[in-house]
């Protein structure tokens, strides 16, 4: 009876955890339950990278995944009207096409942890991705900021211009709207906006 | 504790009991402190609006809170027919559930901490993401149209707000130098002229602290930026059809929120648990009680806040987060980070 006892239930809670909602994901009726077996599943993998050490990657997933990308995309599928069953029928349809981008993807997998396991990397370094003296965001930021510097700044570039291509696809100027101008809004004094009238009786006023 | 308790019940057993009471020693106070909070709240509002507020029950009105506890729990909980069951059932206790969790990482005093982690801010800012779940599928599930409008509004409104927030955090960790929350505040000590304790207090960093108030009560939907819940607009927002202790789950977590970004200003920009002068004298008096003080008197302001300023229309709320925090934020990042670079680095 040890950490290490409770590390050995933590992990298989979080795994198998991840694979149930991974399946019930693909496998929920309605697509809102869908999104939130999503959410489900990659909460139990920033559980995951939280045993491995990588604490700092498991607080990014759970930040960038399940607080914004998630909220996002429940917010879209919440005001959509799928009918499920539709899309259900073309099951059969897309099934080899399916069949194949699994095997691809089993194919890689098994090929990278042979790698992995052919390199001369240690057994106890694979376990802990830092020197346990150095905090998690030490450890990366030294490696981001010095080795990866050029390929950590073009990865912002591109995000830069999806971000800006985002914007021009979607922008539009309507004419038909009345925008206020807040600034002339709060510029405004009551003596231009009131005026005072001496309506004459049975006749009203001029606007 | 834990090493008392492991000593004598042995090691897993005991860092489980050990750590379930330190959790009581925290969910139980801060749950009185709500009902408390609540009862404040009403008197400061009822004060500014020249009303006396709660009085009947118990002395000066204190057990107010207790009492209505008592009656929602009694009541019957109602469920639309055409709600979605579990996710309607779900919501308030994920509401609830993130407003007590995030109160694991915050320092009470020197070393008075459930968990010490490294990432401690980064764990309030995911914490504090995952309030906004309770709020959307409360709206979703109950298949009701202004609650659905209420949970839209609301997503909008977090995820706006949360990026001008995660820019004010990362000025105060560029100064600090750490994501954990005791190592800002220990960063704090004798901060301004060496007798001054507090990143508020010093003029880079001020106009940080004061986007982050108003941006935590955005992010908690207090007013003036209650939109979630305008009831002139919405009937009663997400928790419309919500009744009995459902409905309260959604209170308590409501409030839970307010002073859990209390207590984050407090450690933040203005000390924590230090006092606010770096004075041998002063550190005679615990540091728990400056917290509290600190807390209150945040959570006053809020208040007054609540009390005076009329509410915003949704576009002002929107102006307010992306036209002029986000730039502003993104700016004084970069002026923090450059003045930290000539003169902590000097390059």
């Amino acid at each position: 009876m040890g950490t290490e006892l409770i590390q050995t239930i933590a992990f298989y809670l979080f795994a198998s955890l991840v694979i149930a909602s991974g399946a019930l994901t693909i496998v929920a009726r309605n697509p809102v339950h869908s999104v939130l077996w999503l959410i489900l599943a990659f909460f139990n993998a920033a559980g995951l990278m939280l045993l491995v050490g990588a604490e700092f990657i498991a607080m990014l997933l759970v930040i960038v995944y399940v607080g914004a990308v998630a909220v996002l995309f429940l917010f879209v599928v919440m005001m959509l009207d799928i009918d499920f069953a539709e899309l259900r029928a073309g099951f059969a349809q897309y099934l080899p096409f399916g069949m194949l981008l699994v095997i691809v993807l089993a194919a890689e997998m098994i090929f990278a942890v042979a790698a992995w396991n052919a390199g001369g990397v240690e057994f106890a370094q694979r376990l802990a991705p830092t020197p346990s003296e150095v905090p998690n965001i030490q450890a990366l930021g030294t490696l981001i900021y010095t080795r990866y510097l050029y390929i950590f700044e073009g990865a912002g570039l591109v995000l830069l211009v999806a971000l800006i291509g985002a914007i021009v696809l979607t922008h539009r100027k309507r004419g038909d709207v009345r925008v206020q101008n807040v600034t002339r809004q709060n510029m405004r004094r009551p003596e231009e906006a009131i005026r005072k009238v001496d309506a004459p009786v049975g006749q009203g006023v001029q606007l | 504790m834990t090493e008392f308790f492991q000593a004598h019940l042995g090691y897993g057993f005991g860092w489980f009991l050990a750590t379930l009471i330190l959790i009581l020693m925290i969910a139980l106070p801060l749950m009185l402190a709500v009902a408390m909070i609540i009862y404040a709240d009403r008197k400061i509002w009822a004060a500014m609006a020249l009303r006396r507020g709660p009085n009947v029950v118990g002395p000066f009105g204190l057990l107010q809170s207790f009492a209505d506890g008592l009656k929602v729990f009694l009541q019957e909980t109602i469920i639309p027919s055409a709600a979605n069951r579990g996710l309607f059932l779900i919501a308030p206790v994920i509401t609830f559930t993130v407003a007590l969790v995030a109160w694991a990482v915050i320092p009470f005093g020197p070393g008075m901490v459930l968990a010490d982690i490294n990432v401690g801010l980064l764990y309030i800012l995911a914490v504090s993401s995952l309030g906004v779940y309770g709020v959307i599928l409360a709206g979703w599930a109950s298949n009701s149209k202004y609650p659905f409008y209420s949970s839209i509004r609301a997503a909008a409104q977090m995820v706006s707000y949360e990026v001008s927030i995660g820019f004010v955090l990362i000025s105060v960790v560029l100064w600090a130098g750490t994501f954990n929350l005791s190592g800002i505040i220990d960063a704090q000590r004798a901060h301004i002229f060496g007798i001054i304790n507090g990143f508020g207090f010093n003029p880079l960093l001020f106009p940080m602290a004061v986007i982050f108030l108003i941006s935590a009560m955005a992010e908690t939907a207090r007013a003036p930026f209650d939109l979630t819940e305008a009831e002139s607009e919405i009937v009663a927002g997400y928790q419309t059809e919500y009744s009995s202790m459902s409905f309260a789950l959604f209170w308590l977590g409501e409030y839970g929120n307010v002073l859990l970004m209390c207590a984050l200003n407090a450690v933040l920009f203005w000390g924590g648990w230090l006092p606010p002068i770096d004075w041998a004298p002063l550190y005679a008096i615990p540091g728990i009680f400056w917290f509290f003080l600190k807390i209150f008197i945040f959570f006053f302001i809020f208040s007054w806040v609540k009390a005076t300023v009329p509410r915003f229309r949704y576009d002002q709320l929107m102006r307010l987060g992306w036209k002029i925090f986000l730039p502003l934020s993104l700016f004084w990042v970069f002026l923090v980070s450059g003045w930290l670079m000539v003169t902590r680095y000097g390059v």
